[in-house]
């Protein structure tokens, strides 16, 4: 295997056994957040300036192709051709000429663009405006900014209540007269002002810091704090450790940091929140391996890659707490995805697919042999999946229940796919087919958001058995 | 006069373009030979004849989404094996048909069945079935499902079949159905009656 690909397949597995620690301060990263997507990317360092690469920028958000000759890098996103010139400031957009702060680079194909750049590169493609925080390194494409509001309640014990216009998963951390709240992926804007100072003797302030791709909100205290998540990820009741431990008639499923784990619903010891439902996406195919050629241009391991990201991002939406087995073009053997959706011991694992025969969503739970041979404690490799079939077919069929109220075409099958039948967890996959449009419903991010918006509602009649699962 | 080893020469030369036109004739016949070999799609193996008799096939139909059953005349074979044989050629007949409902290359052919007791059958295909098969989790499915439950209906005490590749172990067809492993047709059968609701 690709070493690259290794390096990422280990950062997944640490990920998924929740050993993962907070990102290093010497890795630069850039957060994209758009409507259909929200990603982090590396930071390359050239000379003194920073750059990212153009086409990881791109991919997310729509069909992005490249073609490099010599030193002329060509890329076309959507409708819209571009091209640069390695060395070369000036680069052509929509038969426009644009003039970079810093020349373009090309390293091994790759194009890379200042990140300086973004803000008056980014709307010639897109055709939208946005909105970069350039001593952060945060990007909002479009309107996807989430707010917070703070109101204290000066009751005893005194309690911070945070109230967020979208789902929230923030990292929590306590340390000796703070809590820090840390949101990798959220869209969050500081409140009215960044520094809120309460009357208070116990909570005495809240600021609001962003740097290296993420957002922080701190709170300052004078008694040990812990987080409680309430309204389904909208809400952080900030509280003295001992009050918090009191159960909250409203609180419902409480998400918290996908790298700490303690049972959901039990607030920590440590004050850290109690985890959200682990859902592991598998983009199926990638690298080497293209799956389908749903045209002559369109790979299966694009569209799956895309149709993952958004579904992420809807799910994250819905409060679950979402790890994607490939975040890049990376090549990952079967056996690989099975054993690091089962070790991370989440509730569920949506493989992915694209095919270019029928119409609408297939979703597939497992073939397995009728009768399994029992064999003590272990599990056959090949029907591991056996324990966990039944749940696997309830969810499947409330997906395609949910599908079909979103007027998508949707059928239920089974199949001897790996690596279903490898899966201990409750495991589908949904075959992404041609809509009305045809094939060309297969890359469109408004065809995938309608299937991505059914699962997440098919997942959430299902919810509480999702989170009974060990 | 012309000298003695300059007319040697010539003739050597002419000697040596005559063979090398001779030679470049024989080539191009075997090139267009080798070609027409090539194009030639017709099983390898001959027909069985003799009394026919009708049997019930599953074929795949990728409109439908699903298997349909479909009559067939095949002709009468001594053995098992041979039934097994004659039942999946019929069914790639079909599949190679003009208006196939679920078209498989002209090129992909059926090697042998081996029928091994208790109850397992191990198909084998040439390596044009799998690499010209089309690609994705429901057309490959099918294509599976029908042979095995084809398999399963009309040869009596098969319950698990295993598809090979010109005699080896492929992992996937076409990229998704797995053919690692021996496939249940207990598990196939409750697929196929699942798909028909």
């Amino acid at each position: 295997m690709h070493s690259a690909a290794k390096t990422k397949l280990l950062a997944v597995t640490l990920a998924l056994l929740g050993l993962a620690a907070a990102p290093s301060g010497e890795e630069k990263r850039i957060s994209i957040y758009s409507s259909v997507a929200t990603y982090t990317l590396p930071v390359i360092d050239r000379g003194s300036r920073e750059y990212v690469g153009l086409l990881e920028l791109l991919e997310p958000l729509g069909r992005v192709t490249s073609n490099a000759a010599g030193a002329r890098w060509k890329l076309r996103y959507n409708n819209v051709d571009s091209e640069f010139v390695a060395g070369r400031t000036r680069c052509r957009i929509r038969g426009r000429d644009l003039d970079l702060p810093a020349p373009f680079l090309m390293e091994s194909s790759r194009g890379l663009v200042p990140i300086s750049s973004l803000s008056t590169l980014l709307p010639q493609f897109l055709g939208n405006p946005v909105s970069f925080r350039d001593a952060a390194r945060r990007l909002f494409i479009g309107d996807v900014t989430t707010q917070v509001s703070a109101q204290l309640d000066n009751g005893n014990p005194p309690h911070l209540l945070l109230n967020f216009s979208a789902p929230v998963n923030p990292t929590i951390a306590t340390e000796p007269g703070k809590l820090r709240m840390v949101f990798m992926r959220e869209p969050l804007v500081p409140p009215g002002r960044q520094s809120l100072t309460f009357n208070n003797a116990a909570i005495t302030q809240m600021a609001f810091s962003e740097s290296n791709g993420s957002a922080e909100l701190s709170v300052a205290a004078t008694i040990p704090l812990m987080a409680s998540f309430s309204n389904g990820g909208r809400t952080i009741t900030i509280a003295a450790a001992s009050a918090a431990n009191a159960p909250s008639s409203g609180a419902e499923q409480a998400p918290a940091s996908s790298t700490q784990g303690p049972a959901e619903g039990t607030p920590s010891a440590t004050g850290v929140a109690p985890r959200r439902i682990l859902i592991v996406i598998d983009a199926s195919h990638g690298g080497a391996e293209r799956g389908a050629a749903l045209t002559d241009t369109l790979a299966e391991k694009t569209v799956t890659l895309g149709f993952a990201r958004l579904l992420r991002h809807e799910l994250e939406q819905q409060g679950y707490a979402v790890i994607l087995l490939r975040e890049g073009d990376d090549t990952l053997t079967l056996d690989q995805r099975a054993g690091a959706a089962n070790a991370s011991g989440a509730a569920l694992c949506i493989s992915l697919h694209a095919g270019s025969q029928g119409t609408g969503m297939h979703v597939y739970t497992a073939m397995l042999p009728s009768a399994v041979p029992g064999k003590g404690p272990f599990q056959p490799w090949d029907s591991a999946q056996t324990a966990s079939l039944p749940m696997s077919q309830s969810v499947a069929a409330g997906i395609v229940g949910a599908m079909q109220k979103h007027e998508l075409s949707a059928r239920l099958y089974s199949a001897s796919l790996r690596p279903l039948n490898n899966l201990i967890i409750p495991a589908i996959a949904v075959e992404l087919a041609p809509g009305p449009n045809g094939i060309s419903d297969l890359p469109s991010a408004n065809y995938q958001q309608k299937a991505a918006a059914a699962i997440a509602d098919g997942l959430s009649t299902l919810r509480d058995r999702l989170g009974a699962q060990p | 006069m012309i000298p003695r080893h300059l007319l040697i020469s010539v003739a050597v030369m002419l000697v040596i373009v005559l063979s090398m036109g001779l030679y470049l004739r024989h080539m191009r016949r075997s090139d267009v030979e080798m070609q027409r070999l090539a194009g030639d799609t017709r099983p390898v193996a001959p027909p069985a004849s003799g009394p026919t008799e009708t049997v019930t096939l599953y074929v795949a139909d990728d409109a439908a989404g699903g298997l349909r059953t479909q009559a067939a005349q095949i002709p009468l074979p001594s053995g098992r094996q041979q039934r097994a044989e004659e039942l999946l050629r019929e069914l790639l007949r079909i599949y190679q048909q003009t208006d196939s409902p679920h078209p498989i290359a002209p090129a992909a052919d059926l090697r042998s069945v081996y029928l091994i007791d208790p109850g397992a059958a191990v198909i084998d295909f040439n390596a044009a079935f799998a690499d010209q098969h089309r690609s994705g989790v429901l057309t490959e499915q099918l294509t599976v499902n029908s042979l095995v439950q084809t398999l399963a209906v009309n040869v009596p005490g098969v319950t698990r079949v295993k598809i090979l590749v010109d005699g080896a172990t492929r992992e996937t067809l076409a990229g998704h159905a797995d053919l690692t492993e021996f496939l249940d047709t207990g598990a196939v059968n409750q697929a196929v009656a699942q798909e028909a609701q």
